[in-house]
């Protein structure tokens, strides 16, 4: 278990590293750095003073190594935009984030999973199909387009619900249903399928065998075994659904990650960029590991190894 | 008499039309006796295990005209009075060991879930009990084992463990099927020891589903021959052995080298294949690979009386081999 | 025993038409399926000859011309006019070669990188595969609509460099569904016996692995696209994917939420048409799936 956990971290701090690698060549390859810093009233000898100042004429790999190294040390960098480091402004910003993601996903999981169990028990019944129905059309709908559904329903046409912001509990309500929405189908069709297989197993027979009750047979034994790989899934959920969050808050203006990524980048203010999009692929990677780690605690035959 | 079924049916609807998986089967089992029913797999004799117990695939349709344990009506009873028997009075032991027991919960935890789902006992009460039946099943350090995990057993202790779970709660009745099947050769000698020890220490019925003709003839006291989805013969198993009047029978029993001390071994291959049930067949489902089959066997057979206490499916019981390959004594 | 002969036949025949209901329903929804994607394909293709009107062309005096159906609605602009004036009809259907440049090229393009990717880790196993299957770990990693946002905004709008940029994020499905099936496929009879005839690795891949993956790869196919057609509206929809004017059905919802609170149609209305042709596209894979596996959607 702890040689497994050690490898497994090793290989999360390997991952991190490669990715970060691949933004940051992506992103200070492609775009001129020195040139948004110096903005956009600035001349050509300007920019060549500021390429010089902050090594922007190094090669890529050191310009990455010294980048890597201030972010071990908490620096990462500072924002062209807000004129102070990245590290001060985006802390509060995923704090939003994150927290309208964990409501999105307990909202999401409420209704698939016991949806999803259902569906699984009764496979091919109406419940099922509908099950089916909705994740089929679900998967369909764009998420920014739900958006504005929602908007044009609940804060105009029925004015109940705030369409913009974050204050009251009232502001999460459309958020968290367009976020929550987008990963209910994937969680549903697992645990379905989760159900399915796990009810066609023979300890579900042996246990049936032994007259125990089928509450305690679906949901103790049953889902019990279906929900292993659902952790994992609704991790990586999770992950893309902060990613997500790009959308959701730019339709709602959450002031939230996703909103300043999509700000920064239409002010080229590349460290914040840069910053952000380290840190959803961390987050993502992060919720990986702990997905296994806890698959491994959890299942008993992993717990040995 | 402890159960009770006449003309018990089964029909699985597939993809290729309904399979008739079994047909009239009719048997019983009193108190302390031990019932082996025999036959080729896809014989219909899981089917009719599991159709006991209720735990036939939703889309299987059950029909019997009677069907009875301990005098209750088994037909109409509610799914909760079935799941009341259920490992309380009427346990099963299935086939595969190494997928029987749920990989997430602890021995004890499975253990205590059987006692816990009958009486109203507390776990405490429920983990003396699994400890006692552990030991009794032949495991040792049963305190410790309760704390495992089924990945940490091997096979053969872990179809001990299933054995200690139909025990938990003194069941009168226990069906077995192909318990030891699964397993290396000498622990399936074991196991039987303890299977027919218990069965007899403990004054169990017993029905054992197997196609091993030398487990039977040691521990059987009635059997029952299936074929094709129908019984075919039903006799004391003393009379069966010395006196088989099936065809069927008498060729299973002929490759038998020595009946009284038959190796264990799987069912002798007879020519031909057995008739599928997806169609309903009439006459003589054994009839394509008879050697005494003729006209008269397309007509449907009916179990007639050949003994005391001996049914069998045949009409041409009193013929005799037209060839050596009869060999019954 | 009378009566419960008699309830059979009934039960037998809903259990039987059970069992079949999961396959027809697979093939109403492939049906379904290529029916909207074709009437796509086709309004893509005709949009020349069937748009009303120029998708450009703007008329002041046909600013927020409602739809036919609305009060004022005239047949000059079924689906009414835009904040500029122009048709929404004939920017719809011209919408739809957008919408269906991107999700085709992407997926050509994701195939190939992910079939390769996939191919070489099933194939080759051993570290081969473990260092393809650590690069589709990093890809899932990479949050997808942020990187896209960043690159288009570097590198300019255009829809090529839309359909280039999502093609190099969205491989992953394929790598990991040609892995799988390539790893069944390698210990094969047919493979063993090419490969002691001494056929080249190549050689294997195009006339042994790759015909066998086309069911799945088409699958994958359908799917990526889907999704490559919403993140293309997502990205017009947040002002950096393809670039104005183009009738990207994105680019639309976005012009109109200016107008959310008295001209809702200007949203709803792209946005059916992006929901019906994701549907279709998700349904024609669902459907391909259902028919060429056995066990079906389970």
């Amino acid at each position: 278990m702890l040689n497994y956990a050690l490898r497994r971290i090793f290989m999360a701090c390997l991952l991190a590293l490669f990715v970060s690698f691949l933004t940051y060549a992506l992103i200070f390859t492609a775009g001129d750095p020195a040139a948004a810093i110096a903005g956009s009233a600035s001349t050509a000898a300007d920019a060549e003073n500021i390429r010089q100042i902050y090594g922007f004429d190094d090669p890529l790999i050191v310009q990455y190594l010294r980048w890597v190294g201030n972010v071990l040390q908490g620096d990462l960098g500072n924002s062209l935009y807000f004129r102070q480091p990245v590290s001060e402004i985006i802390l509060s910003r995923f704090a939003v984030t994150a927290q309208v993601g964990i409501f999105a996903l307990i909202f999401a999981m409420l209704i698939a999973v016991p949806l999803g169990v259902a569906a699984g028990r009764w496979p091919n019944s109406l419940i099922d199909r509908g099950a089916l129905f909705i994740a089929v059309v679900g998967q369909a709908v764009p998420s920014f387009w739900f958006a504005l559904l929602l908007i044009i329903v609940f804060s105009i046409t029925f004015p109940i619900l705030p369409s913009s912001g974050l204050g009251t509990w009232r502001h999460y309500v459309l958020p968290v249903l367009v976020l929550g929405y987008f990963s209910m189908p994937a969680i549903m069709r697992l645990t379905r399928s989760g159900m399915i297989s796990a009810l066609e197993t023979d300890y579900i027979r042996t246990a049936r065998a032994m007259g125990l009750s089928e509450r305690r047979v679906l949901f103790d034994y049953a889902l019990r075994n279906a929900a292993l790989p659902l952790i994992s899934l609704s991790s990586a959920q999770f992950g893309f659904m902060l990613a997500g969050s790009v959308v959701v808050e730019s339709v709602f203006a959450i002031p939230g990650a996703g909103r300043l990524a999509w700000e920064s980048i239409g002010r080229a203010d590349l460290p914040t960029v840069q910053a952000l999009v380290l840190c959803f692929s961390l987050f993502y990677v992060l919720l990986t590991l702990l997905a296994d780690m806890l698959n491994a605690a959890l299942d008993p035959r992993m717990r040995m190894k | 008499m402890l159960l009770n079924v006449q003309n018990l049916n089964v029909m699985i609807p597939t993809q290729g039309g309904p399979l008739h998986a079994v047909q009239d089967v009719s048997f019983s089992v009193s108190k302390g006796e031990t019932l082996c029913i025999v036959g080729e797999s896809g014989c219909g004799k899981s089917v009719t295990a599991l159709s006991l117990l209720g735990l036939l695939p939703k889309s299987a349709k059950r029909s019997a005209s009677r069907m009875t344990f301990d005098g209750q009506d088994m037909i109409t009873m509610s799914d909760k009075q079935i799941r009341a028997l259920r490992g309380n009075r009427l346990s099963m032991i299935f086939q595969e060991p190494m997928t029987a027991l749920n990989p997430l919960h602890t021995l004890g935890r499975q253990l205590t879930d059987v006692y816990m789902a009958h009486r109203r006992g507390n776990r405490e009460a429920a983990r003396q009990r699994a400890v006692y039946l552990l030991e009794r099943v032949g495991i040792a350090k049963a305190a410790e084992r309760l704390g495992q995990y089924p990945h940490e057993l091997s096979g053969g202790l872990r179809q001990r463990v299933v054995i200690a779970m139909a025990l938990m709660c003194e069941p009168e009745l226990i069906v077995a099927d192909e318990p030891t099947t699964a397993l290396d050769v000498t622990i399936q000698a074991e196991l039987l020891r303890l299977l027919a020890e218990l069965q007899k220490s403990m004054g169990l019925g017993m029905i054992m589903i197997t196609h091993d003709l030398g487990l039977v003839s040691r521990i059987a006291d009635r059997v029952v021959v299936m074929y094709a989805g129908q019984v075919i013969e039903n006799a004391l198993a003393k009379e069966l052995f010395e006196n088989p009047k099936h065809p069927y029978t008498r060729a299973l029993l002929g490759s038998v080298p020595d009946p009284s001390h038959p190796r264990m071994q799987p069912l002798p291959s007879i020519p031909g294949t057995v008739p599928s049930l997806v169609q309903k067949m009439e006459g003589c489902h054994f009839r394509d690979r008879c050697a005494f089959a003729s006209e008269e066997c397309r007509v449907p057979i009916p179990l007639v009386g050949v003994g005391a206490e001996h049914v069998a499916r045949c009409i041409k019981t009193g013929a005799q081999a037209p060839n050596a390959r009869s060999t019954a004594p | 025993m009378t009566d419960i002969v008699a309830s059979t036949p009934p039960a037998q025949d809903r259990a039987a038409r059970r069992m079949r209901r999961p396959r027809w329903m697979g093939h109403a929804g492939l049906i379904i399926g290529l029916a909207i994607l074709l009437t796509c394909l086709l309004m893509a293709l005709f949009a020349p000859l069937v748009a009303p009107h120029d998708p450009y062309a703007q008329d002041l005096l046909s600013r927020f011309a409602p739809p036919v159906w609305h009060e004022g609605g005239s047949w000059n602009h079924v689906l009414g006019a835009d904040h500029l004036g122009r048709d929404y009809l004939s920017r719809l259907l011209y919408g739809a070669q957008i919408s269906l440049i991107i999700g085709i090229g992407t997926a050509i393009v994701s195939g190939i990188i992910g079939t390769t990717i996939g191919i070489a880790a099933g194939y080759f196993g051993g570290k081969v595969d473990s260092i393809a299957m650590f690069f589709i770990t990093a890809r899932l990693a990479m949050p997808v609509i942020l990187i896209a946002l960043a690159v288009v905004a570097l590198f300019g709008s255009s829809l090529t460099v839309v359909m280039l940029t999502l093609g190099l994020l969205l491989w992953d499905r394929f790598a990991l569904v040609t892995r799988a099936s390539t790893i069944q496929l390698r210990s094969q009879e047919f493979v063993t016996a090419a490969q002691i005839q001494g056929a080249s690795t190549l050689q294997i891949v195009r006339h042994e692995i790759l015909p066998n993956l086309l069911n799945n790869l088409l699958i994958v196919a359908t799917l990526e696209m889907a999704q490559a057609i919403v993140l293309e509206a997502a990205l017009s929809f947040l002002g950096l994917g393809v670039p104005a004017p183009l009738p990207s059905w994105g680019l639309m919802i976005s012009e109109g939420k200016a107008s959310i609170l008295f001209e809702p149609w200007l949203i709803t209305i792209p946005g059916i048409a992006l929901f019906l042709l994701v549907l279709g596209t998700n349904l024609l894979g669902d459907g391909l799936r259902d028919i060429t596996t056995p066990q079906g959607r389970n």
